[in-house]
């Protein structure tokens, strides 16, 4: 086959890598093999780009994988957290730990960036569909859905009603899908920034409950066992899914790349799939994702060891005349491919039918490595998978770009400190990325499956594990802004913050899925933020006791030749041996102790204060020093494990000041026609430490300075928090005490409470306000 | 008390209303398909659940399809015996479009879904699904729904509010009926009413989701102990 550079470039191959499959065939590929080729060593589906970086995730840098039992300074003593984990990175579709009880926890975390960037309802929706189906495929049901969103600012100038409309179809999409399927969203994020404004991130992160014994492998075995297409008819849509998130710019691509979801459908495949479960005919389950059947197909073999035949003429259309290409690439949603033990699958298809599930048998297992695709009994691509999963892997030269290290290295001390701080807390509360929430998360399902013990709009969302005394926390976080500044700390920030807020219930962190959301890799800027990225990442997971047991990279995330902020997105589950002792994030009595475990240093630089009120994007990334994180987190786990604790909340974006107003109100606010705020609302009277005055005023409030929580405890608790801490040698300042109707800092702070918590708790939702023509 | 959860395919709050049953109240319960045909298909059951969920997706007039279900012919025989049939959310949507209730829904005012908490005034305590309460209490509950807005022709809530046939009403802390309060533009707030025999009951608010004091409330508890002292009687 005479190949074009148009035909390349449909397949996103170079003519290098063409070259290299033409060399390890032995022959050319035809355009059904050219298309297989392609979509299964895109970055999306192979991770050419990004393999030999994320090996860093499974061991440090110097020496064999078995010098780790040199723990790294604060890495958490006991349990080793590595033995929780059932399964690692990279082994089936999503991670596994253990969560005693004999259960375990399935997660991982998605990006569904590019379609959403088209076609923001559909993308979004579609998102959540493709992650959910990663968890149930392993025999896992899906109990929590987070969402880490990106967006432009809604109140740009220019991009203002393009940022706003990304926005509202993203979260209808969201919430279509997952309310429907009754999966409750308890968590994630949602940030806006200017470098999101044409790229939109959507990342979305499904966590699952599997008896740990049963867990489902996407691995076909055993020679002549039938191969099962569950679900959905397929279709065009979503031809080229994987290679078009692998190339930058989405406007350059047609809306057709986007698949519609059907949340509905997907309800019937999870019950008929956990149903599956324990039948005797299941061999093997794996979704049909990114590059639809087949990638599918290439990794139930690979996975197996085996191979696979299958014949594109018993697949059932949603239309007429679809060439094998076609069936091979379609990305057609809610499709399941189940391997089925011969002569059993009759009873196989009775279950799926009972759920009204069409399926088909369409091949079967074979055990000559080769991936057979026929059409009415003719061979029409026929590859070994071992190339389809091996893809060149490219090691690139990351460079900094001078630009950002002029930036970080500018000098803060001149800036002028606000003459009225009252009201640039006013004004930061009412920031789209500290306002309260609540406009989105309310349109989403938080309470469905009855196990939320603590809603979105904590640190952590808490869910019990019913049927035992345990419960588990989850948190999404990452920080594009530090990461652009000084993508190494921001890496480590990541892990970090996110750590830390599952530690802010009482939870133990046990393991992190994380999304890596990227510009170009080709360009040596981005590929450094990359690189620094991981290796801070790797070395925050490996001081905080929290593997990293799975994830997904998202590259080509640009417009306009422009990257977005590098946002790796972290998620963190963790575990509580007894549910009913979880820390709140706000503060529960008047008259308790307001404390501070950690301490301020004086950090202004990368901060949502300077962007916001000075406009700057640039200094030094707060620091972070893991052993101190560690240390800290220790000691919030033992001091809520102890029953001193009766609130706890991270210092983060906005700082100490917006964190004190946060423990008021519950990070997303009170909205005046929610009956959730079953404690009343409590204000708090801080006076700062003599030895903070010393600093810049702003610095002390909205300075971003790491590892420090906002805690709340009983006044004769005082003395035994002193001593834990003492023990754990981390600073602990004593600032004031709660109750009152004002929010004070003395002597920088004293706002009106009821003020300060209205403007927090409606700015956003004034702010995505879509203005409708006056004729609606 | 022995009590059924009809499980329609796109059903997402069996488990949920099964688990109070069965784990917190220690009753006998048990799911019955969708598909389970006949008059007496739930003659063995004192209480029938229609649960909350998507039952068939809901693309079409939410619980449209359903209420052409063939295990509805069973629930009409069940209340026409007089049995007790509660139709939660989706469920209560089933009980309108199957004319078991009056009225009909339609999409929330806001024209979004909406997941909180609310506050429901209990205006008639002498149902068997609201005996433990009492009139005038003031109950929290969570919502989660995007077709929550109930309607009725003037006549027909007249005649509902003639014959007290309204159970649970939005309102404030306080107990008040106000707009404010009303979280999705249901006429006169109702948030549940019930037929004339008082044995049918459709609400929106999820009672199965505030019966244990570790979901942040237990006002719900007490429809399900209401239900379950009522059948001891009989």
């Amino acid at each position: 086959m005479n190949v074009t550079d148009g035909q390349l470039r449909e397949v996103a191959l170079s003519r290098a890598e063409y070259d290299e499959i033409c060399r390890r065939l032995g022959r050319a590929p035809n355009a059904v093999e050219l298309g297989m080729c392609g979509a299964m060593w895109s970055e999306h589906c192979g991770y050419k780009n990004s393999k030999v970086l994320l090996r860093r995730f499974r061991a440090p840098p110097e020496g064999p994988a078995s010098s780790r039992s040199a723990p790294t300074a604060g890495a958490t003593a006991a349990p080793p957290p590595a033995g929780r984990v059932l399964i690692g990175a990279g082994e089936e579709n999503a991670g596994a730990v253990d969560v005693g009880d004999g259960l375990a926890a399935v997660f991982k975390i998605e990006s569904h960036n590019h379609p959403s960037a088209v076609e923001p309802f559909q993308g979004a929706a579609t998102g959540v569909g493709g992650i959910v189906r990663d968890i149930f495929t392993m025999g896992a049901r899906p109990v929590a859905i987070l969402d880490s969103l990106r967006f432009g600012p809604p109140d740009d100038p220019a991009r203002g009603a393009r940022n706003r409309y990304l926005c509202e179809g993203v979260v209808a999409g969201v919430a279509h899908y997952g309310n429907c399927i009754g999966v409750p969203n308890v968590g994630g994020e949602v940030v806006f920034g200017r470098s999101y404004s044409e790229n939109p991130l959507v990342n979305a992160m499904c966590v699952g409950i599997a008896r740990a014994g049963r867990l489902v492998s996407s691995g076909a075995t055993g020679t002549g066992n039938s191969v099962l297409l569950v679900g959905a008819d397929t279709g065009r849509d979503g031809l080229h899914g994987a290679t078009f998130a692998s190339v930058d710019d989405p406007q350059a691509s047609h809306r057709g790349v986007v698949q519609v979801g059907d949340p509905f459908r997907e309800k019937l495949l999870i019950e008929a799939c956990l149903e599956a479960m324990d039948a005797p005919w299941l061999v093997a389950m794996q979704d049909l994702g990114a590059a639809g059947l087949t990638s599918s197909v290439v990794e139930c073999a690979s996975k197996g060891e085996s191979g696979m035949e299958i014949d594109v003429a018993r697949v059932s259309r949603r239309e007429t005349g679809m060439t094998p290409y076609e069936v091979m690439l379609s990305e057609s949603q809610e499709r399941m491919l189940v391997i089925v033990r011969r002569g059993q699958e009759g009873a196989a298809q009775a279950v799926f039918a009972r759920w009204g599930l069409h399926s088909d048998v369409i091949g079967q297992v074979t055990d000559d490595g080769m991936v057979r695709v026929m059409e009415d009994g003719q061979t029409v691509a026929e590859l070994p998978y071992s190339l389809l999963t091996a893809p060149p892997l490219y090691v690139r030269e990351g460079v900094e770009a001078p630009s950002v290290r002029a930036l970080r290295e500018r000098d803060l001390s001149t800036l002028p400190v606000p003459d009225d701080l009252n009201a640039t807390l006013l004004r930061l509360l009412a920031a789209p990325n500290i306002a309260g929430k609540q406009a989105i998360y309310r349109r989403y399902d938080q309470t469905v499956q009855t196990n939320t013990v603590q809603a979105p709009g904590g640190d952590a969302a808490v869910l019990r594990l019913k049927g035992t005394p345990r419960g588990i926390a989850v948190a999404t976080d990452g920080n594009g802004r530090y990461c652009y500044l000084d993508p190494h700390a921001g890496g480590r920030i990541a892990v970090a913050e996110a750590a830390r807020n599952v530690s802010c219930t009482g939870a133990t962190p046990l393991a992190a899925t994380n999304c890596l959301n990227f510009g170009n890799p080709e360009k040596p800027a981005v590929y450094f933020q990359l690189q620094q990225a991981i290796e801070g990442m790797a070395e925050a997971c490996e001081a905080l006791g929290t593997p990293v047991i799975s994830g997904n990279v998202s590259l080509y995330n640009e417009s306009g030749g422009e990257a977005i902020y590098p946002t790796p997105i972290v998620g963190v589950l963790g575990l509580m041996e007894d549910v009913t002792r979880h820390c709140p994030s706000r503060f529960q009595r008047s008259g308790d102790v307001i404390a501070l475990l950690g301490d301020t240093l004086e950090e202004l630089g990368a901060s949502e204060y300077l962007e916001q009120i000075h406009g700057l994007v640039a200094g030094r990334v707060p620091e972070i020093d893991l052993a101190r994180e560690g240390a800290m987190q220790r000691l919030c786990r033992a001091a809520i494990t102890g029953g001193l604790l009766r609130s706890a909340h991270d210092c983060a974006d906005g700082g100490l000041a917006v964190a004190l107003v946060e423990s008021c109100s519950g990070a997303f606010g009170l909205p005046a026609d929610d009956a959730a705020g079953a404690a009343p609302v409590i204000g708090a009277g801080v006076e700062l430490p003599g030895s903070w005055l010393r600093m810049r005023p702003d610095a002390v409030l909205f300075g971003e300075s790491q590892s420090r929580l906002v805690v709340s405890l009983a006044p004769e608790d005082w003395g035994a928090l002193v001593a834990l801490a003492g023990e754990h040698g981390v600073p602990l300042h004593r600032l004031g005490r709660t109750g009152g109707e004002r929010v004070t800092l003395a002597p920088y702070i004293d706002v009106e409470l009821a003020r300060a918590l209205e403007t927090h708790a409606t700015a956003l939702e004034r702010g995505l306000r879509v203005t409708l023509p006056a004729a609606l | 008390m022995k009590a059924a959860v009809v499980v329609f395919p796109g059903s997402n709050c069996e488990a949920d209303t099964a688990h109070v049953i069965g784990d917190v109240l220690q009753e006998p319960v048990e799911y019955v398909w969708y598909a389970t045909a006949g008059r007496e298909a739930l003659a063995a059951y004192d209480c029938v659940i229609l649960p909350g969920g998507f039952a068939y997706g809901d693309y079409l007039r939410v619980g449209a399809i359903a209420a052409i279900a063939p295990v509805m012919e069973g629930v009409r025989a069940h209340a026409e015996r007089g049995g007790l049939v509660l139709g939660i959310c989706n469920g209560f949507q089933v009980l309108l479009e199957s004319g078991l209730l009056p009225g009909a829904i339609l999409r929330n005012a806001s024209l979004e879904f909406r997941s909180q908490w609310v506050h429901l005034r209990v205006e008639d305590d002498r149902t068997p699904f609201t005996r433990r309460y009492r009139e005038g209490q003031v109950l929290k509950m969570p919502i989660a729904h995007g077709d929550g807005n109930y309607f009725a022709e003037p006549q027909t809530l007249a005649e509902l509010e003639g014959a007290g046939q309204v159970v649970f009403r939005y309102c404030d802390a306080a107990g008040r009926v106000t707009p404010a309060a009303n979280p999705n533009g249901s006429a006169a707030n109702i948030a549940g009413i019930r037929n004339r025999r008082g044995n049918v009951l459709g609400m929106m608010p999820h009672p199965e989701r505030c019966s244990e004091p570790l979901l942040g409330g237990v006002d719900g508890l007490g429809l399900w102990q209401s239900v379950v002292a009522a059948l001891v009687q009989v």
